[in-house]
């Protein structure tokens, strides 16, 4: 399996990349780690006519300490963001989230602006960056602009990025607690996306595979605000999502799964913190 | 698109199409075919090989992307006379393989692991060959191999 024919571009800067995109349109795609855009090629699912190579840019990879957040820039692997000690001491959940997603050979290729970008509901990272309430920078030909997590992810595969706009940096704030985490995973095999998971970062929890998007369990975290019970909150957990049914799991399991999980999730938080 | 890759130390100059996958760089152009094609889809890990020495999945990532870096394939692991890789060495001890279709990825996927890692438990193995299905062994002595490897068992 090969991808269609395309025409490769490597940019040596974010600003080359930027002008590379607008200079091609709609029939360029940046690729970063390329372990969600090659295998979508593969399967004839994308084919775009350029590639603009975003992997020689060392100068959006790195995870600085900016006192209130921590910076993480897009094209940073996912084994980087599964080893970095300032995430390991500041914000827990997102170097273990990291250290979940495929195998070790897809972290050290796989880019968390890639995952952020791609916009896939099944993915972990955007679901682990919603409940941490981080923000994300996009630059394009007209300039740079930040937008909430909150806000960026619209539908199936669909995010709040123009057309040849380039995510360059994610900031994520300080957790006042970092212990209060917890990561779920439900999966029938090793290295497959979750079949439904859970990220918690104290009373906020991010429900990964439960609608076209990452999504927050927002029935679950007003009744924990007004003082429910873990299991009572956790009851709640199915409430607004829209999951789908597929040859992993029906609809009536995934809801099943999001409530058992997040009972965990708040458990295990609460436990370490 | 020119390509130059530095494959097992030797440099390789090619030209090639700009969708040319790593893996077929290695195994047509390179000629070095100990690289196998299993899923092509990611999932199974035998076109492991080393980028700037950490395993990557060659079937996923472009010639192009791999330009002006260093690969390492499992002809490379041996010294120049000719003696085993410990953890070639250790797959043999050890009878870490049967058919041998896994083997090359599996081989290479652990010289990683225990360059970021050398001395994993065996639990840390086995999470480390989450990437590497095999379809004889049952896995048990090819973790076996690794721990035997890291611990110098078979140096
Ligand atoms: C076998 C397999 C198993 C996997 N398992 C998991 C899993 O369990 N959990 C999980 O979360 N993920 C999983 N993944 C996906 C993996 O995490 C990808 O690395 C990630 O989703 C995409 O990152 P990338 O850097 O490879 O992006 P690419 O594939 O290069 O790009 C993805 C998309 O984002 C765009 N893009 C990339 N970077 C930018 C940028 N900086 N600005 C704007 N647009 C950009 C590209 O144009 C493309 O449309 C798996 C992948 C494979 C192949
Ligand atoms: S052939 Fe590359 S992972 Fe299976
Ligand atoms: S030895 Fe046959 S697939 Fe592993």
């Amino acid at each position: 399996m090969i991808p269609p024919a395309f025409t490769y571009r490597r940019a040596s800067s974010a600003d080359e990349a930027i002008a590379l995109a607008a200079e091609y349109g709609d029939d360029a795609k940046y690729l970063a780690g390329g372990h969600s855009l090659l295998p979508l090629m593969k399967l004839r699912f994308a084919a775009p006519s350029v590639l603009i190579d975003l992997g020689r840019l060392p100068e959006l990879s790195y995870i600085r300490d900016e006192r209130t957040y921590v910076a993480i820039g897009a094209l940073t692997r996912h084994h980087d963001v599964q080893h970095s000690p300032v995430l390991a001491a500041q914000i827990p959940l997102l170097a273990h989230t990291a250290g979940r997603v495929g195998d070790p050979q897809i972290r050290h290729r796989g880019t968390i602006g890639g995952s952020v970008a791609h916009g896939d509901a099944a993915s972990d990272l955007p679901a682990a960056l919603l409940a941490l309430d981080a923000t994300f920078v996009a630059r394009g030909p007209s300039g740079t602009r930040s937008v909430q997590a909150a806000g960026f992810f619209k539908g199936i595969f669909e995010t709040d990025l123009e057309p040849g706009e380039l995510l360059t940096e994610i900031q994520v704030p300080k957790p006042a607690v970092p212990a209060a985490w917890s990561f779920q995973k439900f999966t029938k095999r090793a290295i497959d996306w979750a079949i439904v998971g859970v990220a918690v970062q104290g009373h906020a929890i991010a429900l990964i595979n439960m609608g076209t998007t990452p999504l927050r369990a927002t029935a679950a975290e007003a009744a924990l605000a007004s003082g429910a019970s873990i299991a009572d909150a956790a009851a709640l957990a199915a409430e607004g999502t829209s999951a789908g049914s597929d040859i992993h799991a029906t609809k009536a399991f995934r809801e099943h799964l999001a409530r058992v999980l997040v009972k965990r999730a708040l458990e295990e938080a609460g436990a370490r913190s | 698109m020119k390509v130059e890759l530095t494959v097992n130390g030797k440099d390789i100059t090619a030209d090639v199409e700009d969708r040319t996958l790593l893996v077929h760089f290695l195994r047509d152009v390179a000629d070095l075919t100990a690289t196998n094609i299993g899923c092509e889809t990611t999932s199974c890990g035998a076109c492991t090989v080393l980028l700037d020495g950490e395993s990557v999945k060659s079937c996923t990532v472009l010639a192009a992307q791999a330009d002006g870096r260093s690969v390492t394939t499992l002809e490379g692991l041996a010294s120049d006379a000719g003696e085993m890789h410990p953890v070639q060495k250790a797959f043999h001890e050890e009878h870490g393989l049967q058919c041998g279709y896994c083997t090359p990825g599996m081989v290479m996927a652990i010289v990683s692991l225990l360059r970021e890692n050398p001395s994993p438990t065996e639990e840390q193995v086995r999470a480390g060959l989450e990437g590497n299905i095999c379809r004889c062994t049952g896995y048990h002595n090819i973790v076996k191999a690794a721990l035997s490897a890291a611990s110098g068992v078979n140096p």
